[in-house]
């Protein structure tokens, strides 16, 4: 614990702490473009020198040097100011005077730094550097001229996304940042580099030219293209999402957030519900709230409760899901969520959730992947894995398909079999997860999605009691969700027997007269023919396919809302912008919809809604903290199918209505599948 | 002067073979299994006795670098990297060493190696080196057949093995880090420090980097006891020492001197004396392109020595004396020299990668006169600017000698200004 001196204010730190570190704890700012604190330390940018003594009589690097015991750090002497403003006319010598047509203008760390530390001229007066556009793909647009080198955009490739891809080739100024062969970068989460270059040369390519930061209203909310619940931060403008920008949330994911979660809101302007329609002589056809809700009234009238069915999508919010379900059981209906097939449970929650937080990830020592893939289901989260992995403490087997998950994992093969091996310690992982302190298992989709799951998940919690992932302190039995409802949805018991195949088969015999679909759009919608669908959803997709009432509800960024994550965090999301036509708040049109019923939900606004939803689940109310289930038996044992697991996600371009609409995703999908870029390709190239 | 008893480089212009049974007989070789037999400290304490200071150009005493080295191992191997990638303009002893005399380095290798408790030492020679690479790769391999490194090296009981390592010419990797870097197959680029090669070096283990002519003398120094190499020189600046004259010089030579002899002696005995006499005289950079260079005036008295250069606000640096007689164009001279330093600057760090650059820009118009007189001082802050400020030494290399030249040589500088402006306001 070191006690060093900056600026005359006395401060001890802890061991390892670097000097702009300690500079930061008492407030104090120095100025750095290279570092980042997510990232290895480069040390390149030059832009952190500070007066150290004791030491050689040179200005050292802040952001590499330890705090030492002793030391007296000076970082405003006038000597410190001719540092930066050395650093900062030779970072703008070769920098181009293009702010007023730069996307980075604005929120440009060179611009506001060279405001605070530059000098307001420039003595530089030969020719200046040219460097020619790089192609990164289709989200990054590169303008790099007016790079600066300070190779966050490489570490960040190397370190975090595992797709070391991007590097420098040349020397000295004529030094360039490139992908190798130009090719682009092929990661779930290439956009994050746009938000770590300081500089405008990385830009975000959807994004060019359309907004200035400060024409933008931010609103802060939670992310629902995938189960991790990023936090993120909606910039609109008017009625219309500009962009989506990752928000800090250490606990979730640090300050990552996907390429679907920045980029696909591209697709809430597309293909959008924007009024009632209802079919007529097998047309759709435009019609009005109350028109529309008096055709379902008609229809629901004098069916019992077991000829109806609900089902809920990946995208929903818990207080739709809430009204959605008093809607259904006033009509003696139920509701199921799991719409992929999960055999999953709602009986005990801790069988049901991340249980060790993404935080755990961190502590972990083993890790045993069982029917997921990380990388395609949760990108931020298999970056953290990823992490932990690198720092050579977690050892991490897989047990399904053979994927590239960015680091090297044990393939101990793809049959569920495997686990029962592990089980009886004849397989080798067996002792990794025996010797480990906080071994961790992560149970995806692809194990819960198949006949045999239930037997699959008894094995995975007698894994977990025999290997000591449960403990006092330590639980790590993981569910990697992959829909951002789900939790919720499993919380409130919105399941019934036999899954939604029985929804299906049911409305395909005849038995089941009604569907009322809530946003569900990832399930073969032709067997839903015969019976009369109602579609409530933001989207044209899958689901209006075959519905007979389209009931327009709004998107994620449209409503406020509360959705639980995979690891049971609630947390809650703002409304940024209003929905598109007559679409409507999905718990707004259940509770219009209950009065023409004749049963009104007892609820008038979105408060009143909160708190009878959080009397009826008190956790609801329990906002952002990851919570401790108690262990408890779970599964049934049963035989195994000797098939090989399923991936629920082949697409991760396209897993849900917005993404799907969504041109961005489409350009994505097309090129990080294989196909690349050929430079200066014509017609007749292959 | 150095007695030729004293000389270490006895087939320095390679008039005999430089392989094994020569070299046995010029006594290389000799005695190695008695000196591995000592322990390692009374090496290493030996080592600090003679005084032997880096000649690589830093002059960093060698004795205490090796010290610096874990005497109990974590786990991690500990390695000797030798530095051959000789790339200093004006500088070419290790260069001779290696196509002339291969196994005095191969033999200090292995007691160096020996001594920081090293599993095996790497050569990493400069690409250009393409013969002295095959001669060094053939002795080797014939000390290896001869056991004298590999499994039990010389009968010691001590297993070392040593690598030729070969760069692709980038000036850069001439620094230990880079050098490193660029030996784990990377982008040739320094790292920071700390920490320490001694710590954290080459595949992350710890590491000493020397240069090729501090390892080759260590044998030398082992057999006739660092006593003896602490009596040739002066205080703090013992020994022989390599200085290769370059220049305008009658006879340009590689020699093995004593530290300390004065500039003028050197020249006048070993290299035939100036173009022209002493009195023709400009200028001397001493020790390799990256240090300011002195005027004839200081070239009179200097004594080719660390401090003594150090004094002159100069330095030895690789002891590569580069003349130049009053035909020189000095200004043409450093902008070449500035025009090499942006091309080998890595381009990592800022100061040196855009600070290279404009330097040698205004350079070019300086040397032509199309400039102003105030520029002469934009420039000269430039150079502090760059100076200190980089993560390596590339940036000061790079400064040093145009502030050498402006500050024995500005009126030159400013006359060419003027002389452009007359004849181009004429016109």
């Amino acid at each position: 614990m070191p006690t060093l001196t900056i600026d005359g204010i006395e401060v001890e730190v802890e061991n390892g702490t670097t000097v702009l570190q300690a500079a930061e704890q008492v407030g104090i700012e120095i100025p750095r473009f290279c570092y980042h604190e997510r990232l290895s330390i480069a040390g390149n940018c030059r832009m952190c020198l500070v007066e150290v003594t004791p030491g050689p009589p040179k200005p050292a690097a802040s952001c590499a040097l330890p705090a030492g015991e002793g030391m007296v750090v000076k970082t405003n002497s006038q000597k410190v100011r001719k540092f930066r403003e050395g650093v900062m006319e030779f970072l703008l010598i070769n920098h181009p005077l293009d702010c007023p047509v730069c996307d980075q203008g604005g929120e440009c760390d060179l611009q506001d730094q060279s405001m605070a530390y530059g000098v307001g001229d420039s003595r530089y007066k030969e020719k200046r550097r040219l460097v020619k556009e790089k192609y990164m793909g289709p989200l990054i647009r590169t303008i790099m001229t007016r790079c600066i080198h300070c190779t966050r955009c490489v570490r960040f490739a190397d370190e975090v996304a595992g797709v070391p891809s991007l590097g420098a080739i040349g020397r000295g100024e004529n030094m360039q940042i490139t992908t190798y062969q130009e090719q682009a970068f092929q990661s779930e989460l290439s956009g994050n580099v746009v938000d770590l270059c300081p500089v405008g040369a990385l830009t975000s390519k959807p994004y060019t030219f359309k907004a200035r930061p400060w024409e933008l209203t931010n609103t802060e909310t939670i992310d629902v293209h995938d189960a991790l619940g990023s936090n993120i931060r909606i910039d609109s403008r008017g009625r219309a999402v500009m962009r989506a920008l990752p928000r800090i949330h250490e606990e979730v994911n640090e300050e990552w957030i996907s390429d679907k979660t920045r980029h696909a809101v591209d697709g809430l302007a597309k293909n959008r519900l924007d009024r009632p329609y209802v079919k007529k002589g097998g047309k759709l056809q435009p019609v009005s709230w109350k028109e529309a809700f008096d055709i379902i009234a008609k229809k629901l009238k004098g069916l019992s409760g077991d000829q109806i069915a609900g089902l809920v999508g990946d995208l929903c919010d818990a207080e739709s899901m809430y009204a959605f379900k008093a809607l259904m059981s006033s009509l003696g209906a139920s509701v199921e969520c799991r719409q992929d097939g999960s055999k999953v449970g709602a009986k005990h929650r801790v069988g049901y959730l991340f249980n060790s937080g993404v935080t755990g990830i961190d502590e972990a020592d083993a890790c045993l992947i069982i029917g997921s893939n990380p990388r395609k289901e949760s990108p931020v989260l298999n970056a953290r894995l990823r992490q932990r992995w690198l720092s050579r403490k977690c050892k991490v087997a897989n047990v399904g398909p053979d994927v590239d998950l960015s680091y090297k994992v044990e393939q101990l093969g793809d049959s569920a079999a495997i686990l029962k091996d592990i089980l009886d310690g004849k397989n080798d992982f067996a002792k990794v997860l025996k010797s480990a302190e906080k071994p961790m298992l992560i149970l995806g989709q692809g194990a819960l999605n198949r006949d045999d799951s239930p037997a699959i998940i008894n094995l995975a919690h007698d894994i977990a009691e025999k290997y000591g992932l449960i403990k006092d302190d330590w639980n790590g039995f993981n569910v990697l969700h992959t829909a951002a409802s789900r939790v919720a949805a499993l919380d409130m018991g919105l399941i019934r027997d036999g899954g939604v195949k029985a929804i299906l088969e049911g409305a395909e015999k005849g038995d089941i007269k009604v569907v009322y679909n809530l946003g569900a759009d990832e399930l073969d919608t032709t067997k839903l023919k015969k019976a009369f669908v109602i579609y409530q959803g933001s989207h044209g997709d899958e689901g209006v396919r075959h519905a007979d009432v389209i009931l327009p509800g709004v998107a994620y960024t449209e409503k406020p809302g509360t959705y639980i994550n995979t690891e049971g965090r609630v947390q809650r999301a703002l409304r940024a912008v209003f929905g598109p036509g007559e679409a409507r708040e999905d718990w707004t049109i259940f509770r219009a919809l209950s009065e023409v019923l004749g049963k009104t939900l007892n609820f008038d606004d979105i408060a009143a809604l909160r708190q009878v939803m959080e009397k009826d689940y008190p956790h609801f109310g329990v906002i952002d903290e990851k919570p401790d289930e108690e262990w408890a038996d779970f599964g049934v044992s049963g035989k195994l199918s000797k098939d090989g697991f399923t991936l629920p996600i082949t697409d991760f371009y396209g897993t849900n209505p917005i993404a799907r609409a969504s041109e961005t995703m489409a350009e994505c999908r097309a090129v990080m599948n294989g196909a690349n870029h050929t430079e200066g390709a014509t017609g007749t190239n292959g | 002067m150095l007695a030729d008893k004293d000389r270490i480089f006895t087939n320095l212009y390679g008039f005999e073979s430089p392989f094994l049974k020569a070299a046995k007989k010029r006594g290389d070789w000799d005695g190695t299994k008695k000196i591995l037999a000592r322990d390692q400290d009374s090496i290493i304490n030996e080592m600090k006795e003679s005084g032997l200071r880096g000649r690589g150009g830093a002059g960093f005493p060698t004795g205490l670098k090796w010290s610096f080295m874990p005497k109990e191992s974590d786990g991690r191997p500990s390695y000797l990297v030798v530095n051959a990638d000789e790339g200093e303009p004006g500088t070419c002893k290790d260069r001779e060493i290696m196509r002339h005399d291969p196994h005095k380095l191969i033999e200090g290798c292995l007691i160096a190696g020996y001594a920081m408790r090293a599993v095996a030492a790497y050569i990493y020679i400069r690409g250009e080196f393409v013969h002295e690479a095959k001669v060094l790769e053939q002795a080797i391999e014939e000390a290896r057949e001869a056991g004298l490194i590999g499994k039990n090296a010389c009968g010691s009981g001590y297993d070392f093995d040593v690598f030729v390592h070969r760069g692709a010419g980038a000036y850069i990797c001439g620094e230990e880090t880079a050098l490193i870097e660029s030996l784990e197959g990377k982008k040739g680029q320094p790292r920071l420090k700390p920490p320490f090669p001694a710590n954290v070096g080459v595949f992350g283990c710890p590491t000493t980097v020397n240069n090729v002519e501090s390892i080759a003398v260590v044998p030398e120094i082992l057999r006739r006891g660092g006593s003896w190499f602490a009596g040739i020189g002066r205080e703090n600046n013992t020994g022989t020492k390599l200085f290769c004259i370059s220049g305008h010089v009658n006879k340009p030579c590689n020699v093995e001197e004593e530290m300390g002899i004065p500039l003028k002696e050197l020249i006048e005995k070993h290299a035939g004396g100036i173009r022209g006499g002493w009195d023709n005289l400009l200028a001397v950079i001493p020790g390799g392109s990256s240090v300011h260079m002195i005027p004839k005036s200081v070239c009179d008295t200097v004594l080719m020595d660390f401090d003594s250069l150090r004094a002159e606000g100069t330095g030895l640096g690789t002891a590569a004396v580069i003349v130049m007689d009053k035909s020189t164009d000095l200004l043409r001279a450093i902008t070449r020299l500035s025009a090499f330093y942006k091309h080998e600057s890595c381009g990592q760090c800022t100061p040196c990668r855009e600070g290279t650059g404009w330097m040698w820009r205004v350079m070019e118009r300086l040397c032509s006169g199309e400039a102003e007189i105030e520029e002469i001082d934009t420039l000269l802050e430039v150079t502090k600017q760059i100076e200190g400020h980089t993560i390596c030494a590339l940036g000061d290399a790079a400064a040093w000698p145009i502030q050498g030249l402006l500050r024995h040589f500005r009126p030159e500088v400013e006359h060419r200004i003027l002389e452009y402006k007359k004849t181009h306001n004429a016109a």
